[in-house]
């Protein structure tokens, strides 16, 4: 029996989030008030290019024309032209991708690092002081907004006591890693307070477990029951949560971007809001989605291959 | 090794009493028995007698948090002095090595994501210092003793994969890794279909006769306990109310709770219904003063709740009943109509 | 065998359970993270909508002779920004927008997501694939990325926030309630009132909304202390309250580019948020704790 029986079912649900997606991103366009040719050319606005706008957008036709045409040019791995950049649309994209997708593992990895060992500690000594200071210390992390913490870690990192750099993507792998220290962690924090909370109840639900009743039976030390049994127990229960929220993650890479002034995805969408470079605003907004998708795909695919009772069809 | 009779472990004045929100419950109040080697003791009694947190508080797996526990528990082939509150260290050198325990659903029982050879590989290599080779080989044939068909295939499956039967095998198979002297079951087939049930006891029969080892089995099915125990306690309400060899128990009880237990087991061919024990425990928190089994009692007199209970020897030593009135159990017409061989 | 006062050893063994019990019991504690968190957002609340009487300046007046003063300096408890505007002013008026988010926003998306989620959980059927699937359709984006996509459709303004917010907001809501209902439809005080002749509006509202709730309630706190960042991010990128309107996001964007001469502009404003959003969590957590004890 495979181990991904279920396979097939859930690559036919993406696609059809997928074509959702596409939906939705085309009717965004639709939310203009008024004339976008307008909004678009502001004060250098003429007849002529209103109506070249307008053939570009595809906004002189029926509706249902409009989207047959947004989804044969997005078939064609065309997402539009950008008004501002005068470029393919996806060429601008991808020229911001790599940052963004750096960000994102660099966060997750970091998230993880730090909420592990913090969470099943505090499951671990319930009610015992690292309980108590995590729980305090996330409840304030949780109310500070992403962008405020990455200009105080700035304040306190990159003047005062100058350690990292203020902004920028640095180059190299080294390059990267060190430059985007402090907007991971500024990510990470945020992403943790969810992930400690839900592995502390992990592992505490966990312990109570009869399993582990019948491990310590064994006589084996404490230590390689917590390692053995209760940690991947507890970790396997958390993958979902961990999937579900590093769509949160992103958000939070398109404020911390603005502030370390990262060349990525982020930063792109909302330069073009104010650059009303609508074809950006909405390929960018696909594109995110997308990478929503692929990411809650890896996490099955993770919790499939650790949890060897997911993906089976039939119970026992 | 094992001189049948002399003891093995002996428990005196247990108590372990559980802090809670609602108040102090006292699960297991003032409970002394004696294990010989290679004797089947038997505990029976209703859920919430005190049975299951017995077995959990000597071997040391109650939450230490809210437990409080206090008496002795000695396990004698370590000398005389009691293992309740021993440090870890110790209690990871006597569990199974010398006590091992075996629970009672055996689905929630085995983790579940670890294949059942590797679970029964860490409990060889607990107490063994083998290689890894030859672990498999003992986690094989330990299977194989259980009898679980194709140990070599069926030890790369995982829990999920195996019926309840089954896996009962696997942790009877776990729990004898380290060759124990006492094996603790509680309530072993409870979860299992009926079928399942005899021959998981025949096994845990067959085993204690090879091995020489003594066994305490818990259950509230006085039919299971009887079918396999040398002697017999019965449990209410945290108390033992009654002890003795099996057959006395059974043929001739001296408690009114066990005289109960024993209507309640339907016998042979019997019609009509089944006599099941009217009312309900009494609170383990605010636990009343006299009988506490008075209320549902049969054979309640007024001496009885004001009665400071303690048991009562009757014909020898091992041969006790918590009760004032239990020569009149022999007598009894109640009883007589209800007696079947 | 001493006589007398010889404590049994189950008199022992009473005693030192009983203070333990008794230290789980006490319900002040359990309450305490909830007055706290009351306290703490009464505050807030009355020093906001208090602001014309505490504070002499109002957050719009220029004092050129006191640009980027540091806090404590006479007259301007909280310093000055770079246009000598006084800094508690701006605070204490700019958290009007932002409170009104928490709780406009929140409310609005509440009630309609919790309706939604209770019709879709309790009509099942087509009804309910219907909804959930726009529900699963909306949690395909990033939450931020759509609110700011649909502002940049808009036009960014204070009002077009509260829109973006409520179009994307109430499917959370939406998905937990129908959870819940899907739940508690089974139960047996629902197919009692059913089975008494009650109708389904009347069903809906009067048994199963009521022991649903809780877990509603306990999210929109949760919810309300993103609606606030959201605010605040959204102010800070330009893209919600405008200038001069003060605004704790715009304030801290303003700050960030005299970070290096006057910390307290950019600092401020963010501990204002962070006040607010424990305040809120706080509510939560002691909500959470009331309504479904044996978390902890």
């Amino acid at each position: 029996m495979s181990r991904f029986g279920s396979l097939p079912r859930r690559l036919v649900h993406v696609v059809i989030v997928l074509f959702g997606i596409t939906l939705v991103t085309f009717f965004l366009l639709r939310l203009i008030p008024g004339d976008p040719a307008l909004a678009i050319l502001g004060s250098s606005y003429t007849r002529a290019r209103a109506q070249a706008i307008d053939a570009g957008l595809g906004l002189d036709r029926p509706i249902w024309s409009q989207y047959g045409l947004f989804m044969d040019r997005l078939f064609h791995g065309s997402l539009g032209f950008s008004f501002f950049y005068h470029e393919p649309t996806t060429r601008v994209i991808l020229r911001h991708i790599p940052p963004t997708l750096f960000l994102v593992a660099y966060s997750a990895v970091l998230a993880a690092l730090i909420s592990l060992p913090i969470g099943f500690a505090a499951g671990l000594h319930r009610g015992r002081v690292i309980d108590q200071g995590s729980r305090v210390f996330f409840t304030l992390s949780f109310a500070m907004p992403a962008f405020w913490l990455g200009i105080i870690f700035i304040l306190i990192f990159s003047v005062h006591v100058p350690v990292f750099p203020i902004s920028g993507f640095g180059s190299g792998l080294i390059g990267h890693l060190y430059y985007l220290f402090l907007p991971a962690l500024t990510i990470a924090l945020g992403f943790s307070t969810v992930l400690v909370r839900s592995l502390r109840t992990a592992t505490i639900s966990t312990l109570h477990a009869e399993f582990v009743d019948t491990a310590q039976m064994k006589g084996i030390p404490w230590r390689q029951v917590l390692r053995r049994h209760v940690f991947r127990n507890a970790v396997l229960a958390v993958v979902a949560v961990y999937g579900v929220n590093l769509a949160f993650l992103i958000s939070g890479t398109v404020l911390v971007e603005n502030v370390f002034s990262l060349p990525g995805l982020g930063t792109l969408l909302v330069n073009s809001v104010s650059d009303r470079d609508y074809p950006v605003v909405q390929g960018v907004t696909l594109v995110f989605a997308v990478l929503i998708v692929g990411i809650n795909l890896l996490t099955d695919v993770v919790q499939a291959a650790l949890d060897p009772r997911v993906g089976q069809e039939i119970g026992t | 090794m094992s001189v049948p009779g002399t003891p093995l472990l002996t428990v005196r004045d247990l108590r372990s009493y559980l802090a809670t929100s609602q108040g102090v419950v006292r699960a297991v109040d003032g409970v002394s028995f004696t294990v010989g080697e290679a004797e089947i003791l038997g505990i029976v009694g209703e859920s919430g007698s005190g049975k299951s947190v017995t077995c959990r508080t000597i071997v040391g797996l109650m939450p230490s948090g809210m437990t409080h526990i206090s008496g002795e528990v000695i396990y004698h082939p370590y000398g005389d002095r009691s293992i309740l509150n021993a440090p870890q260290s110790e209690l990871q050198s006597l569990r199974g090595s010398q006590l091992a325990m075996i629970f009672q659903d055996p689905m929630t029982a085995l983790d579940p994501v670890l294949n059942v050879g590797d679970q029964v590989v860490e409990a060889v290599r607990a107490h063994a210092r083998i290689s890894a080779a030859e672990a498999r080989s003992r986690a094989i044939s330990l299977l194989q003793r259980v009898g679980i068909p194709a140990p070599e295939h069926r030890m790369r499956d995982y829990p999920f994969q195996f019926s309840g039967g089954m896996l009962q095998r696997a942790l009877i198979a776990i729990a004898l890794a380290s060759a124990p002297r006492l094996l603790l079951a509680d309530e072993p087939t409870t979860s299992l279909d009926v079928i399942i049930q005899d021959q998981i006891l025949s096994l845990l029969l067959d085993l204690q006769q090879d091995t020489g080892m003594s066994m305490i089995l818990v259950s509230h099915d006085l039919a299971v306990i009887s079918e396999v125990c040398d002697r017999i306690i019965v449990m209410y309400a945290g108390q033992v109310v009654e002890e003795g060899p099996a057959a006395d128990i059974i043929t001739a009880p001296r408690h009114p709770y066990t005289r109960a237990l024993l209507d309640a087991v339907p016998q042979g061919e019997q019609r009509g219904q089944l006599r099941s024990i009217p009312g309900s425990p009494p609170s383990l928190i605010d636990v009343p003063g006299g009988c506490r089994f008075a209320p549902r009692c049969r054979l309640v007199a007024d001496q009885c709740l004001s009665w400071q209970t303690e048991l009562i020897q009757i014909s020898g030593p091992g041969r006790q009943a918590r009760c004032l009135r239990h020569n009149e159990m022999e007598r009894s017409r109640e009883w007589q109509a209800s007696d079947s061989a | 065998m001493s006589t007398g006062w010889a404590a049994s050893p189950s008199e022992l063994l009473m005693r030192a359970a009983t203070r333990a019990a008794g230290r789980r019991r006490s319900a002040v504690r359990r309450r305490l993270t909830l007055i706290a968190g009351l306290a703490m957002l009464g505050i807030a609340v009355a020093a906001i909508l208090l602001a014309p009487v505490l504070v002499s300046q109002s957050p719009t007046t220029i004092d050129a002779l006191n640009p980027l003063a540091p806090p404590l300096t006479p007259g301007h408890l909280l310093g000055t920004d770079q246009f000598g505007r006084d800094v508690l002013a701006r605070i204490l008026y700019g958290g009007r927008i932002d409170l009104a988010i928490a709780f406009g926003a929140t409310i609005v998306t509440l009630v309609g997501g919790t309706i939604i989620g209770l019709v879709a959980g309790y009509l099942g059927g087509r009804w309910d694939s219907f909804l959930m699937r726009i529900v699963d359709l909306f949690f395909a984006f990033p939450f931020l990325v759509l609110v700011i996509a649909i502002i940049a459709m808009l036009g960014p303004s204070i009002f077009n926030m509260f829109v973006a917010i409520w179009i994307t907001s109430w499917v959370a809501y939406a998905r937990i309630m129908r959870a819940q209902t899907v739940v508690a439809k089974r139960q047996q005080y629902v197919l009692a009132a059913r089975a008494l002749g009650y109708g389904r509006l009347r069903v809906m509202l009067r048994h199963i909304l009521p022991n649903v709730v809780s877990a509603v309630i306990i999210f929109s706190m949760v919810d309300a202390v993103g609606n606030i960042i959201l605010a605040a991010s959204l102010g800070f990128l330009g893209l919600g309250a405008q200038p001069p309107a003060p605004e704790w996001g715009t304030m801290i964007a303003d700050g960030q580019n005299y970070i290096l001469s006057a910390w307290w502009l950019a600092t401020i404003p963010g501990l204002a948020v962070v006040f607010v959003g424990v305040a809120f969590s706080l509510i939560g957590d002691g909500l959470a704790d009331i309504l479904r004890p044996g978390d902890r």
